[in-house]
């Protein structure tokens, strides 16, 4: 038998073993979050929207507000449980039309985190395949446990609605809603159902 | 606005809630004239279905005119329109190729997490269908928004009464998709299991496309008379051994193709079927698949097996065996309304199809809770209800 060990193609975001998946975003500690989601739109279109910070805040749900310095400095407010929130300034740390951005929190985030969004081709006539992977430490002390509770339970949760959201918009123009009218008093017409 | 809503098990009350709006660009809102109950909602009278919460407005089969439309909308206040059940983006991966029931984006980011663990990728979206589909607000009730209004909605032109059009929004394309899946061939022998309004329909279309013989199950006589009139051969399995008649009748070779529009709820006198029950009220198992069990058992080598009929969960006892050994062919699917509307109003404005025959019953949205109950019990003598928000109540229901 051969010795090498025959490594798969697998995204390492999918790795069962942590420092492999570590290696997704050059990181080595903390959790790491990895979602792909194919948007059937050219994928320059996609990635001009993404650039474009701004566009982010009105279609994800998690993002309070994103203010966008300059091009490659943003300072991104997204909620967390409690009505509360934390905060970041973003750093692009590499940009590639039409391919990929990458970018690293700051000094003094509440939550220190990197991450890539890679816009890939999808197979002919399909559109573009979104990758985003993210990485984030834990704060330590005085924020408190929620956060770190909030990290282990909510982000994957978040980057995959998020994600949704974004390809709705793109490919729909508009975020699908079924706020409707119910017979359960507490809601009104155009609330959400859950 | 009045509305028809679910409450719980055998729970279904009329209530005022508030009006519709509209939410998004696309978004047209209708004002009903025409909704029926349908074996689907039967599947949520009786609890079967996950994720429905107390209040929310049933009715997926559902006409109107036009009364407000969103500023991308496509439709123009004063239109006569059937929307179809699914509701679909019109611009995805799964809506470019025709299968809109699939549709990536209609279902809301926050409802599809479940359906992505239950079945591996988020489900599509339906009005008045529990949450795990979108949660969106049925039209058993006094109005209707209608997202996606440029996709969905078929036209009806003047002249065309509702109970000749209103089935385009799910039972008609419900009953040609399960024949157009059954792949039908010169010869071919059809066996349906259910005579319900899908499989009414199902036995009119695939005569529709060429099969020299169908053949339908059930039991209940007046729907049996139904499918006789609609030109099949009939099955009682209260009285008839299934699979030994279909083999007699078919000289040993047994039925083409095999088409079952009766669901998750089947009756069924077997020791299995008994079992099947007790765990669906356990919640150990949710799905009784006795018909699809027989139809997979008498279908012949080599033949095609559809399935219109619903299904939600795990079902034991699944003959895996059978449908491999004998090169079984099994296509099933939430109806792809929208990729029918256009060639279904033609023949029905073409007098080929007749939507009417089925009919037994219109009542009022306030008698709503009343046909529920009916629909349920009497199946026999109530073979399709609509339900017209303006129509005056019947006296003490
Ligand atoms: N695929 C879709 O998009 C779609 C759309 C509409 C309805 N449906 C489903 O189709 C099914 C039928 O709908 P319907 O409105 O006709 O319902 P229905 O309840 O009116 O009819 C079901 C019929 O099946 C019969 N039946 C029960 N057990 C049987 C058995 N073992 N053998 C033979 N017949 C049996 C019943 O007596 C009844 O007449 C339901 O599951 C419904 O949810 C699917
Ligand atoms: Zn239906
Ligand atoms: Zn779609």
């Amino acid at each position: 038998m051969a010795s090498t060990h025959m490594r798969d193609d697998a995204p390492p975001t999918t790795a069962r073993d942590g420092d492999r998946r570590a290696q997704a975003v050059d990181g080595d500690e903390g959790a790491i979050v990895g979602r792909t989601v194919t948007i059937n739109r050219p994928r320059d279109e996609v990635y001009a929207f993404w650039r474009d910070f701004a566009n982010l805040a009105g279609v994800m749900e998690n993002v309070e507000r994103i203010d966008v310095a300059d091009r490659g400095r943003s300072h991104w407010v997204v909620k967390a449980p409690g009505g509360k929130t934390v905060e970041w300034d973003a750093v692009v740390t590499e940009d590639v039309p039409g391919r990929l951005i990458a970018w690293e929190s700051a000094e003094e985030a509440d939550v220190d985190n990197r991450g890539r969004v890679e816009f890939l081709d999808a197979a002919p006539g399909r559109g573009t395949m979104v990758r985003a992977t993210i990485a984030y430490d834990p704060p330590a002390g005085i924020i408190g446990e929620w956060i770190a509770k909030f990290l282990q339970r909510e982000p994957n949760l978040q980057a995959r609605r998020d994600l949704r959201r974004v390809k709705q918009f793109l490919e729909t123009g508009e975020v699908s809603s079924s706020a409707s009218p119910s017979g359960r008093p507490s809601e009104s017409p155009t609330e959400q159902a859950l | 606005m009045r509305a028809v809503t679910w409450q719980g098990r055998h729970d279904v009350r009329v209530d005022t809630v508030p009006d519709p709006e509209i939410v998004n660009p696309r978004d047209a809102i209708i004002k009903i004239t025409s909704t029926a109950i349908c074996g689907s909602d039967l599947h949520l009278y009786d609890g079967y279905i996950p994720t429905m919460r107390a209040g929310d407005i049933l009715g997926h089969e559902n006409m109107g005119e036009v009364v407000e439309v969103g500023p991308k909308s496509t439709l123009k206040k004063g239109q006569r329109v059937v929307i179809p059940f699914t509701i679909s983006c019109g611009h995805c991966f799964h809506c470019e190729k025709l299968q809109y029931s699939a549709c990536d984006n209609a279902n809301p980011s926050t409802t599809s997490d479940m359906s992505e663990t239950l079945y591996g990728y988020p489900m599509g979206s339906a009005f008045g269908y529990a949450h795990l589909t979108g949660g969106y607000a049925g039209g058993q009730a006094e109005y209707l928004r209608v997202p996606y209004s440029d996709v969905g909605p078929i036209i009806i032109p003047d002249g065309l009464d509702d109970d000749k059009v209103l089935f385009l929004s799910d039972i008609l394309p419900t009953g040609w998709m399960a024949a157009e899946n059954a792949e039908i061939e010169p010869g071919d022998t059809i066996a349906v299991w259910g005579c319900g309004p899908v499989g009414l329909f199902a036995i009119q279309s695939a005569l529709l496309m060429g099969a020299h013989r169908v053949i339908a199950i059930d039991h209940y006589p007046h729907r049996l008379e139904l499918a006789k009139q609609m030109g099949a051969e009939v099955l009682d399995y209260k009285e008839t051994d299934i699979r030994e008649a279909l083999f007699e009748m078919t000289g040993g070779i047994g039925p083409d193709a095999c088409i079952d529009c009766v669901g998750m709820e089947s009756h069924g006198l077997g020791i299995d079927n008994i079992v099947d029950t007790v765990k669906a009220h356990t919640f150990l198992g949710t799905d009784r698949p006795a018909a699809l069990r027989q139809a997979i058992l008498a279908c012949r080598k080599g033949g095609r097996v559809s399935v219109p009929g619903v299904y939600g969960g795990m079902a034991d006892k699944f003959p895996i065996g059978a449908l491999m050994e004998k090169g079984l062919t099994l296509k099933s699917g939430q109806t792809h309304v929208q990729k029918y509307s256009d060639i279904l109003l033609e023949m029905i404005i073409d007098g080929k199809i007749d939507t009417t025959f089925l009919i037994s019953h219109h009542a009022s949205l306030e008698d709503g809770p009343a046909m529920y109950r009916n629909w349920h019990d009497k199946q026999d003598e109530y073979t399709k209800i609509i339900l017209r928000p303006g129509m005056e109540r019947a006296h003490a229901a």
